[in-house]
C-alpha cells in the first residue's frame, strides 16, 4: 500500500487527507523534512503560495523536496501547490521550480471573479469515467506556457490551460479536494503506484 | 463569450472555499501599503485593510466607520494575498462599497460602531464572502444562517489580552462537543435555547465542527497566544493590534505565522518566541466598562 504525504504548512490540507482516507490510503502530515521519510507521493494543497513558500524555505523543505522529486517521487499541486511546483511564476517568491511551466497568479482577478465550472478532462477517461469534472477555481492561477515535456490535461472553454502533467508531476489550478469527485486523487494515486513499481 | 455562461460565480462553495484556503494561516491588520508588504513577507495569508488598528480605535473613541476606499485600494495594490476590509454591523451600503472595490472578504465587525441595532447584513445576496464574529455557537450559527462564509471569535479586540478569545473558542468548541451526545429531540430544544436554526445545529453535529472555517480573533499578541488558539481547535488566527503595535512587527509577525503552523512542536514555539522585543501594551478586560467592551456589540 502507498503512503501519501500532504504538505501541511498552511491551506486546505485536511480536505486532501479526508479524500485520500476515504479512498483507503494512508496519509501523513508533512511539516518538517523528517516527516518525508517513507512517503511515496506528496500533495501540495491549496492555500497561499507565498506563505507555503516562506515556511518551506525557513524550515529546510526545499532541498529534500527537490531531491525526492528528482529521484522520481510523484508530486501533485492544487492551486497554490501548482504555483509552488512551477519554474516561473513571474515574480520573486520561493518555488520548487520542478515543473517546466510559466504560471500567472490570481489570473482571473480577485475573489469576486472566483467560479465553478464543468471541465472536460480527457485523461480522466482512463479511469473509466469520461464525465466532465466539476472544477472549483478560487483566486486561481493559470498556466501561461508549458515546456516540451509537459502534457496539457485540461483547458477552459477559452483555451486557458488549467491542468498539466510532466511525467510524475501533476498540477491543477482548481481544487478537486473541495468536491466529492475523487477521480483526480485516483489519477494521482495511479501515478504513485506506477512510480513505486519502478 | 458564450462559454462564460457556464461559469458560476459567488457560490457557497467558492465563498466558503476561500476561507478554507486561509486555514492554518494568520490574517494581519494593516493600515498602509508598507505594513501590508511586511505582513505578506512575514507569511500572512491575508491582510485586513484598516485606517486604525483596534487599539487605536479604542484610544481615538467616537464613531468608527469603514476605512477610506483610497486606503483600501492602496493596500490591495501593494500585495498579492487576499485583502479583507471591515464594515459596520448592519451597514449594507458600506458592504456594497467594499464589494465594488473588489475586496476579497468583508468583515462585518463589532470593532466598528454598529449601524443597525436590530439586523445584521443579509450576506447571501453578495458575491463577496463575509466573516463575522461570534461569542458562542448560537451566535456563530445565526451569522451562518445570514450567509457568513467564515466565523471568528470576537475576543476583545485591541486589548492584547487573549482571555476573551479563549472564552469564545471554548464556548463554541464545547457546545459542538455537547451536541455530539444529544438525541434529535434534544437538538430541537437546544436549537431553540441557543437561538440557532435547527438544520444548522444538525449539520454541525454531523460534521463535528462548524460548517464554515472558524478563526480566532481578539487579543492575540504572542506566538504562544496563537498556538493556544490552534490547540483549542481554531482553524487559524487573526492578529489585529498585536503586530504593528509591538516593537518589532516583522519579527513578531513571522514568529506568529510559524507558531500557527508548528503549534504542536513546543521546541519550535520556544525558538520563535525568543527576542521578539516588547509586545503591545495590554489591557485587563475586567477594567473595561460595558460601553468599552467591543465584544458585546452584535447579537
Amino acid at each position: 500500500m502507498v503512503r501519501i504525504g500532504v504538505l501541511g504548512l498552511q491551506g486546505d490540507y485536511l480536505e486532501h487527507h479526508q479524500v485520500l482516507r476515504r479512498l483507503g490510503v494512508e496519509t501523513v502530515d508533512v511539516r518538517l523534512p523528517s516527516h518525508l521519510e517513507g512517503v511515496d507521493g506528496l500533495i501540495i494543497p491549496g492555500g497561499e503560495s507565498t506563505t507555503i513558500g516562506a515556511l518551506a524555505e525557513r524550515y529546510g523543505l526545499m532541498e529534500p523536496l527537490r531531491r525526492m522529486a528528482e529521484a522520481g517521487m510523484p508530486i501533485w499541486g492544487t492551486c497554490a501547490g501548482m504555483i509552488f511546483l512551477a519554474r516561473d511564476v513571474g515574480r520573486p517568491q520561493p518555488t520548487l521550480g520542478l515543473m517546466d511551466v510559466r504560471v500567472r497568479r490570481n489570473a482571473f482577478g480577485r475573489q469576486i471573479d472566483s467560479f465553478e465550472v464543468d471541465l472536460e478532462v480527457p485523461a480522466l477517461a482512463r479511469l473509466g469515467d469520461p464525465r466532465p469534472f466539476h472544477a472549483v477555481f478560487i483566486r486561481a492561477p493559470l498556466i501561461e506556457a508549458v515546456g516540451p515535456k509537459v502534457e496539457v490535461l485540461a483547458r477552459l472553454e477559452d483555451g486557458t490551460i488549467v491542468a498539466a502533467q510532466q511525467g510524475h508531476l501533476l498540477a491543477t489550478a482548481f481544487h478537486p479536494e473541495l468536491t466529492d469527485d475523487t477521480r483526480f486523487h485516483r489519477y494521482f494515486l495511479e501515478i504513485v503506484r506506477q512510480a513505486s513499481r519502478r | 463569450m458564450t462559454g462564460e455562461v457556464r461559469r458560476a460565480y459567488g457560490t457557497v462553495t467558492v465563498k466558503r472555499g476561500l476561507a478554507q484556503m486561509l486555514k492554518g494561516g494568520v490574517i494581519m491588520d494593516v493600515t498602509n501599503a508598507e505594513q501590508a508588504q511586511i505582513a505578506e513577507e512575514a507569511g500572512a495569508v491575508a491582510v485586513m485593510a484598516l485606517e486604525r488598528v483596534p487599539a487605536d480605535i479604542r484610544a481615538h473613541g467616537g464613531v468608527a466607520r469603514m476605512a477610506d476606499p483610497e486606503k483600501i485600494l492602496e493596500i490591495m495594490e501593494a500585495v498579492t494575498i487576499p485583502v479583507m476590509a471591515k464594515c459596520r454591523i448592519g451597514h449594507y451600503m458600506e458592504a456594497k462599497i467594499l464589494e465594488a472595490l473588489g475586496v476579497d472578504f468583508i468583515d462585518e465587525s463589532e470593532v466598528l460602531t454598529p449601524a443597525d441595532e436590530q439586523y445584521h447584513i443579509n450576506k447571501w445576496e453578495f458575491k463577496v464572502p463575509f466573516v463575522c464574529g461570534a461569542r458562542d455557537l448560537g451566535e456563530a450559527l445565526r451569522r451562518i444562517a445570514e450567509g457568513a462564509a467564515m466565523i471568528r471569535s470576537k475576543g476583545e479586540a485591541g486589548t492584547g489580552n487573549v482571555v476573551e478569545a479563549v472564552r469564545h473558542a471554548r464556548a463554541i468548541m464545547g457546545a459542538i462537543r455537547r451536541i455530539q451526545g444529544m438525541g434529535e429531540e434534544e437538538l430541537v430544544a437546544y436549537a431553540k435555547e441557543i437561538g440557532a436554526p435547527y438544520e444548522l445545529v444538525l449539520e454541525t453535529r454531523r460534521l463535528g465542527r462548524l460548517p464554515v472555517v472558524l478563526f480566532a480573533a481578539g487579543g492575540i499578541a504572542t506566538p504562544a497566544d496563537a498556538a493556544l488558539m490552534m490547540w483549542l481547535g481554531m482553524d487559524g488566527v487573526f492578529v489585529g493590534s498585536g503586530i504593528f503595535k509591538s516593537e518589532n512587527p516583522y519579527k513578531r509577525a513571522r514568529a506568529i505565522v510559524e507558531a500557527v503552523t508548528y503549534w504542536q512542536e513546543p521546541e519550535i514555539l520556544a525558538m520563535v518566541s525568543r527576542n521578539l522585543g516588547e509586545p503591545m501594551y495590554g489591557i485587563d478586560v475586567r477594567q473595561l466598562t460595558e460601553a468599552q467592551r467591543l465584544a458585546l456589540r452584535g447579537w
